[in-house]
């Protein structure tokens, strides 16, 4: 077991799989010599050559759509989108081709298909460079949104992500890239895709979230727990499907619920979320249910007073939970 | 080529227009609740598959392609039960709306409705065949309105640069519904386009399966020895509205319609055959006779067929 940062765990994963699987191929812009622009899949070219790990013209729907068309001549294509911002121009191929192909053919066809992308913001990338897409795609029927809070959920996603055989996207926190580092098997194993995890028991107030915010919420949780305060945090992990059980099961437990999410508010996943809380669990809560996300701005800014006041952070978490607690 | 070849070509253009004419009639008794058309489209369509080995390549159609899925394996009874909706449609199972082919058993690949979307789809086939070295050619079929989308464009780059074994298919009617090509492009030829691309663009005779079928084959060679995608124009002409739903007299003359139904490629091919004795009268008596049943044994069957039950409006999702 060695300690990996969220990237090497990315990376690592890529590897194991493309040697396990002679079917898998990745491509993308600059994916190749250049090993991404945040050097994700370095040395992959060198090691499994220039027809697995393919340097893409620069166009997303084509990257997109070419691979919808070889998952279904029978490879396993894990394309990369350089950076979530840029998913759009792919928006049709992704919405209307990969996600609805299955259902479409009457289950006659189908698209193993994973799409990695950089997603979020706190790192001067600016409108373009630090969206959090995550909420539109999560609405659509027929694909799978899974985003890793930690180095070992990384890999067990990822590996369960590429053997899926239905178009997944895999969004990866920039931010978390270099900063999150943990503990990961050497061998391969797989975390099930809408499965959350309980990354911390506690039986004051529940925090559930995904992606970079679970760290960020482990901390706000260690400030609160020197004031008498008992966080409980659920990692959805996959934010379609969502771990409905899980969910409602935090909620009848601590009966206080803040749902924490860099993307906008409206609209985001937490209005989902405290949807199913409220339907399902409406009794069992002893306060309104809060929620903490990004603004509902058009996208985080670049200089960096206006981006800081954009990012939910552990200092705006540990605020929200106080306030939730004293309730 | 064989004459048992061409008169196997001339059988499917001929099937295609019955079963055509039959989906217009249903259509216009409130049978069917719309009806998109291959034809005048035959020659191109059917010319082109039987240059490929059928079955086996991948075909990329659009919505214009009932002749091109006929010759590349459907059954008429296939096409029926999708124009009817029912649950044995085995392009949709009832979900989609008529003409929007898919039949993996045939590597017909599965289209939807935004045009162009699928070019990209060709390329990955063939990008896939590439790498797994099957030997497979794909083809992406759609009309010269499509060519005005960015995909198309992107398409054909990405074959290019990673010389994929695929081949662009234009079947260049002159229409986009209502808007003439010369609104859509500012070329005379969508063919002209593959220069920036670094490919051929050949121009052909929509209307003359045979030459179809040469321009084809040699655009499949070349793919096949990894000299990468070919892009082809075939110069047609639709004798009908675009959809059962669009009414033609009000952007095209009946003059204008009336000079290309001269060149009709059924008219004009089946002369030929007969012309050259390569078809015999009783031959085509025969030929038309089994066309006509298998036409009503096609309707029959789909109208008896069941429709999907509401209960499996939530299957296929995802993989179950």
């Amino acid at each position: 077991m060695a300690v990996m940062t969220y990237l090497e765990a990315i990376r690592e994963t890529l590897r194991q799989e493309l040697r396990r699987d002679d079917r898998m191929i990745i491509y993308g812009e600059d994916v190749g010599v250049r090993g991404g622009v945040f050097r994700v899949t370095e040395g992959l070219q060198a090691e499994f050559g220039e027809d697995r790990v393919i340097d893409s013209p620069l166009a997303e729907a084509a990257i997109v759509g070419t691979a919808i068309g070889a998952a279904i001549n029978g490879l396993r294509p894990v394309p990369e989108i350089e950076f979530a911002d840029f998913i759009f121009p792919a928006i049709n191929q992704i919405v209307q081709e990969a996600a609805r192909i299955r259902y479409r053919s009457n289950g006659d066809f189908g698209v193993p298909l994973v799409i990695r992308a950089p997603f979020g913001g706190g790192v001067h990338g600016a409108l373009y460079h630090s969206q959090s897409v995550e909420a539109l795609f999560a609405h659509v029927p027929g694909l799978k949104v899974v985003i890793p809070g930690t180095p070992y959920d990384a890999k067990g996603l990822l590996a369960s992500a590429i053997q899926d055989e239905d178009p997944v996207l895999y969004f990866e926190h920039k931010a978390a890239y270099r900063s999150l580092k943990g503990e990961v098997p050497d061998e391969r194993y797989l975390i099930p895709i809408g499965k959350a995890d309980v990354k911390r028991q506690g039986k004051d107030l529940s925090i559930i979230t995904y992606g970079l915010m679970v760290s960020y919420a482990q901390r706000a949780a260690e400030t609160l727990e020197k004031e008498g305060i008992s966080v409980e945090i659920v990692d959805l992990r996959s934010v379609r499907p969502l771990d409905v059980e899980a969910i409602l099961e935090t909620a009848k437990k601590t009966g206080k619920v803040l749902i924490v999410h860099e993307d906008n508010l409206t609209g985001g996943i937490g209005g989902e979320v405290s949807a199913l809380i409220a339907e399902h669990a409406l009794f069992y809560l002893d306060a309104p249910i809060m929620r903490l996300a990004g603004p509902d701005v058009p996208a985080m800014p670049y200089s960096p007073p206006l981006e800081h006041a954009f990012m939910v952070t552990p200092d705006k978490i540990a605020e929200a939970a106080r306030k939730l607690a004293k309730f | 080529m064989t004459p048992e070849f061409q008169k196997d070509i001339y059988y499917h253009m001929a099937l295609a227009r019955a079963v055509d004419d039959r989906m217009w009639i249903l259509n216009r008794q409130g049978r069917a609740p719309v009806v998109y058309s291959s034809n005048g489209h035959e020659a191109a369509q059917v010319g082109s598959a039987f240059a490929l080995n059928r079955g086996e390549d991948w075909i990329v159609p659009y919505y214009r392609d009932l002749a091109l899925v006929l010759a590349y394996g459907m059954t008429p009874r296939e096409v029926m039960l999708h124009l009817l909706g029912k649950a044995e449609d085995p392009n949709s199972g009832g979900r989609q709306m008529p003409a929007h082919w898919g039949l993996h058993r045939r590597h017909i690949m599965t289209t939807g409705s935004v045009v162009a979307t699928q070019d990209i789809h060709a390329a990955g086939l063939a990008l896939a065949s590439k790498v797994l070295k099957d030997g497979r050619v794909s083809v992406a079929y759609f009309g010269e309105g499509s060519t005005s989308q960015g995909e198309f464009h992107e398409a054909l780059n990405f074959a290019s640069v990673h010389k994929l074994p695929v081949i662009f298919f234009c079947e260049n009617n002159g229409y986009a519904i209502s808007v003439p090509a010369r609104k859509q492009m500012a070329v005379m030829d969508v063919a002209a386009r593959a220069a920036g691309y670094g490919m051929p663009g050949v121009i052909v005779d929509g209307n003359d399966p045979l030459k179809v079928y040469e321009v084809t084959k040699l655009a499949r060679e070349r793919a096949l020895a990894g000299d990468g995608p070919t892009l082809i124009e075939a110069k047609t002409y639709r004798f009908v509205p675009h959809s059962s739903d669009d009414d033609d007299r009000v952007y095209r003359s009946r003059e204008e319609v009336a000079e290309w139904k001269k060149r009709d490629p059924l008219v004009t091919f089946e002369k030929y055959l007969l012309d050259n004795q390569i078809l015999s009268s009783e031959e085509l008596a025969a030929m038309q006779q089994k066309i006509k049943d298998a036409v009503n044994d096609a309707t029959d069957y789909a109208e008896k067929a069941a429709l999907p039950d509401p209960s499996t409006l939530g299957l296929y999702v995802y993989h179950q």
